[in-house]
């Protein structure tokens, strides 16, 4: 157990070490002979150019530079460190199964790997011993029905499904009434993709949700929004209006292991406070973790 | 799309228009916005520094404070000097060789299979004769999602059933296309990160198989920072000759367009603007650059249109309204051309100031109403749809409930055809002079 956890640190550490280098590193290297200004401006650029976004950043130089007396190296880390984990602290909050039925609703835009974090989320329960079910209400995409049948294959849990073209509406009844009957502890119910400025997709999704509660009374319990570590600041466009339309209650942060700063997450965490549940590292049917703060800035900084 | 930059951009320029002059501190302050604008808008930071120091440059010169209408000026040099970074020229694909080979690369989630049945679709209707092949072997049913895709817009699709590696996909569909005769194959590869040198290796293989003359870098428009660092990585080992920029239709604001274009010096072929396979568009570097600004893009209006409208039954319309002869059915048949051209959003969006007076009025377009308008059509009878006069209120009430309105949206659309045939009456006999004055009494 212990090792497994050492294990995931590690891989999130090399996931993030380029954002690593991105932020400390060009402060590192220009560290002597610069004034206190100079390098907290370098100190802002690396920040925006990790996605952490132009306010966010503008907000943790200007602390810096507020309790900053001399310069020194160690303790300009340790104050950015402090400041970036009070950001991310605060949305730290592991999804908890406190429900039976617990429904969980995946939305997100197109691309951001909302059916392959379904398949990982599946896997994780199931082998905890957890009932799942999951439910294909992708039924727009070609061949979305079909891959999340493969990861249903790959984690041993059924998939209630429609024929493709459907309504998501009636894949999400469905897979409710089967939920119920065979007692299931877990439902993971995919949608289609949407950009968020759709009115008409975002009105579908709201259709879907209230199928849901009329179907399982409190449910969806969890509206998890995917989005994906290299988008840049809309993905707080994204949180917004998703989060409008039907409320989201947690973040699942994927492709954290390309070259992607994953900054965007402080920015999110700082103006939006929602809850951060998972984070991909990695297309291993276990890369899907917990978000930690702690470990999440020693390996960003 | 592209909203929000080109609305910091307008009251930026505004703000400096208002000043009758322009001086070196008022350029300074509409710099610094412009500036914070970019960088909101995801353009990578370094190409905004490049960006702000050559406006500056140019915008302190003497043609710009000296003018007559500095503010215009001010104007003319950020648009040019975005046109420029956004690569002058249109660039379209070279294709050499038979048959030729077109490879889609780039990050998972990109977009590359639904780019891969867009781009096939797009050339199909130019008249090639494209083959589309899937070589996406990783990720879960990535190949039959491009068979479907293909199956739908009428492609055909190599068969690579119980084939284990992408690079015999590869030689086998070469072969395959050269004796069927097909004159385009577009390869679609599976996403990985431009890091993974496993991977990057392959595609470096697949690339001395096909000799590919387009080797396309699909990338999401909503890429932050990093857009440029992947792109780099990508070039860097396969070459790519040029950028497709997927979701383009979202809000996002394209800074990604901005930066992959000056860091790689590869040019920006193709935008994706819409989820249907034929929302793909040829990217104008001069019209973007004006999109952002808020100019406005008549030209791929008038182009979409063009190509959407059919020109018999264009034809038959002009003669039916001289002979006063429109009916609701022809109305309904203008309503499935329109609705051909996308979404009202996207086809008012390209209407200059458009996005300015949907902020000022906060216009909120239902897309639901052409359908409704179709709907209630539907359930008429065709007598109906030729006379609307013998509507009376036991058809109109028969004719809402067929079709799931309300009388009074009946009566609405009935006005509304009336006011229609009014307008046409008033133009035939006003002539085409009569034409400005008309709608100078509408404005």
């Amino acid at each position: 157990m212990f090792k497994r956890l050492k294990a995931g640190f590690e891989s999130l550490k090399a996931g993030l070490t380029r954002t690593h280098n991105a932020i400390m590193g060009s402060v590192e290297s220009t560290l002597t002979g610069v004034s206190r200004e100079v390098l907290l401006e370098r100190l802002e650029e690396s920040l925006i150019s990790s996605d952490v976004g132009v306010r966010t950043s503008a907000e943790i130089v200007d602390r810096l530079r507020s309790v900053l007396a001399g310069w020194d190296n160690e303790k300009l880390k340790q104050h950015l460190k402090s400041y970036i984990y009070d950001i991310l602290k605060v949305v730290e909050k592991p999804l908890e199964i406190n429900k039976s039925p617990f429904v969980i609703m995946v939305l997100g835009v197109n691309g951001v790997g909302k059916t392959t974090t379904i398949g990982k989320l599946a896997s994780r329960y199931s082998s905890e011993g957890k009932s799942v079910v999951l439910a294909a209400g992708d039924t727009f995409r070609a061949a979305a029905i079909e891959q999340l049948e493969g990861w249903g294959r790959r984690a041993g849990c059924p998939v209630i499904k429609q024929a493709h073209g459907g309504d998501p509406g009636a894949v999400a009844f469905d897979a409710m009434k089967a939920a119920v009957a065979r007692r299931a502890d877990v439902v993971i119910l995919d949608t289609a993709g949407r950009l968020h400025t759709k009115v008409n997709l975002m009105e579908e999704l709201k259709k879907v949700k209230k199928v849901v509660s009329r179907e399982v009374p409190d449910a969806p319990h969890e509206n998890l929004l995917v989005l994906d570590a290299s988008t840049g600041q809309n993905a707080l466009n994204q949180a917004k209006l998703f989060n409008e339309a039907v409320g989201v209650t947690g973040i699942a942060l994927t492709k954290l292991d390309g070259t992607a700063k994953g900054g965007i997450i402080v920015a999110i965490a700082g103006e939006l406070k929602i809850p951060i549940r998972f984070i991909g590292v990695g297309e291993g049917i276990d890369d899907l973790r917990d978000f930690d703060a702690s470990d999440f800035v020693e390996a960003l900084i | 799309m592209l909203e929000s930059l080109s609305e910091k951009f307008r009251k930026i320029l505004r703000d400096v228009r208002g000043q009758g002059t322009l001086s070196e501190s008022n350029i300074q302050e509409a710099l610094k916005e412009v500036r914070l604008a970019l960088l909101e808008a995801d353009v990578n930071f370094t190409v905004v520094k490049d960006f702000i120091s050559s406006v500056r440059e140019k915008a302190m010169g003497k043609d710009v404070l000296e003018s007559l209408t500095p503010g215009q000026q001010f104007t003319k040099v950020v648009h040019d000097e975005l046109t420029n970074l956004l690569g002058g020229e249109d660039a379209g694909l070279e294709l050499k060789g038979r048959p030729a080979a077109i490879m889609l690369v780039g990050l998972q989630g990109s977009g590359k299979t639904t780019t891969t049945a867009k781009l096939a679709l797009h050339l199909k209707k130019r008249g090639r004769n494209p083959y589309i092949v899937p070589a996406d072997l990783f990720r879960l049913a990535a190949v039959l999602q491009l068979k479907k895709l293909a199956s739908e817009v009428k492609i055909d699709c190599f068969d690579s059933e119980g084939m284990q590696n992408p690079p015999d996909i590869c030689r086998e569909a070469l072969r395959v296309a050269g004796i069927k005769g097909y004159d385009i194959i577009l390869v679609d590869t599976a996403g990985r990160l431009h890091i993974d040198s496993g991977l990057m290796d392959e595609l470096k293989t697949l690339k001395d198989i096909l000799r590919p003359s387009e080797i396309l870098f699909v990338a999401d428009s909503m890429t932050g920072q990093d857009a440029v660092n992947t792109a780099k990585g990508f070039d860097d080992v396969v070459g790519i000759t040029g950028v497709v920029l997927t979701k383009f239709d979202g809000d996002a604001r394209g800074g990604a367009a901005l930066s992959m274009r000056v860091t790689t010096g590869k040019p920006i072929k193709f935008i994706g603007t819409g989820e249907k396979v034929d929302c793909i568009e040829v990217f104008h570097p001069s019209r973007l650059a004006g999109r952002i600004l808020d100019m406005g893009d008549i030209l791929t209006l008038v182009e979409k249109a063009q190509s959407t409208f059919d020109e018999k039954q264009a034809q038959e319309l002009q003669q039916k309204i001289k002979k006063d002869t429109f009916t609701l059915e022809d109305f309904k048949n203008q309503l499935q051309q329109i609705k051909k051209l996308g979404s009202i959003e996207s086809i008012l969006s390209m209407i200059p100031g458009f996005s300015a007076m949907k902020q000022a009025k906060d216009v909120k377009i239902d897309e639901k109403e052409l359908s409704r308008v179709e709907a209630i059509i539907n359930s008429m009878t065709m007598e109906e749809r030729t006379n609307p006069s013998i509507l009376n209120a036991s058809r109109r009430q028969r004719i809402a409930r067929g079709s799931g309105t309300k009388v009074s949206d009946v009566n609405k659309l009935i006005n509304q055809y009336q006011d229609m045939r009014k307008m046409m009456k008033k133009l035939k006999k006003a002539g085409p002079r009569g034409l400005k004055g008309l709608f100078q009494n509408r404005m």
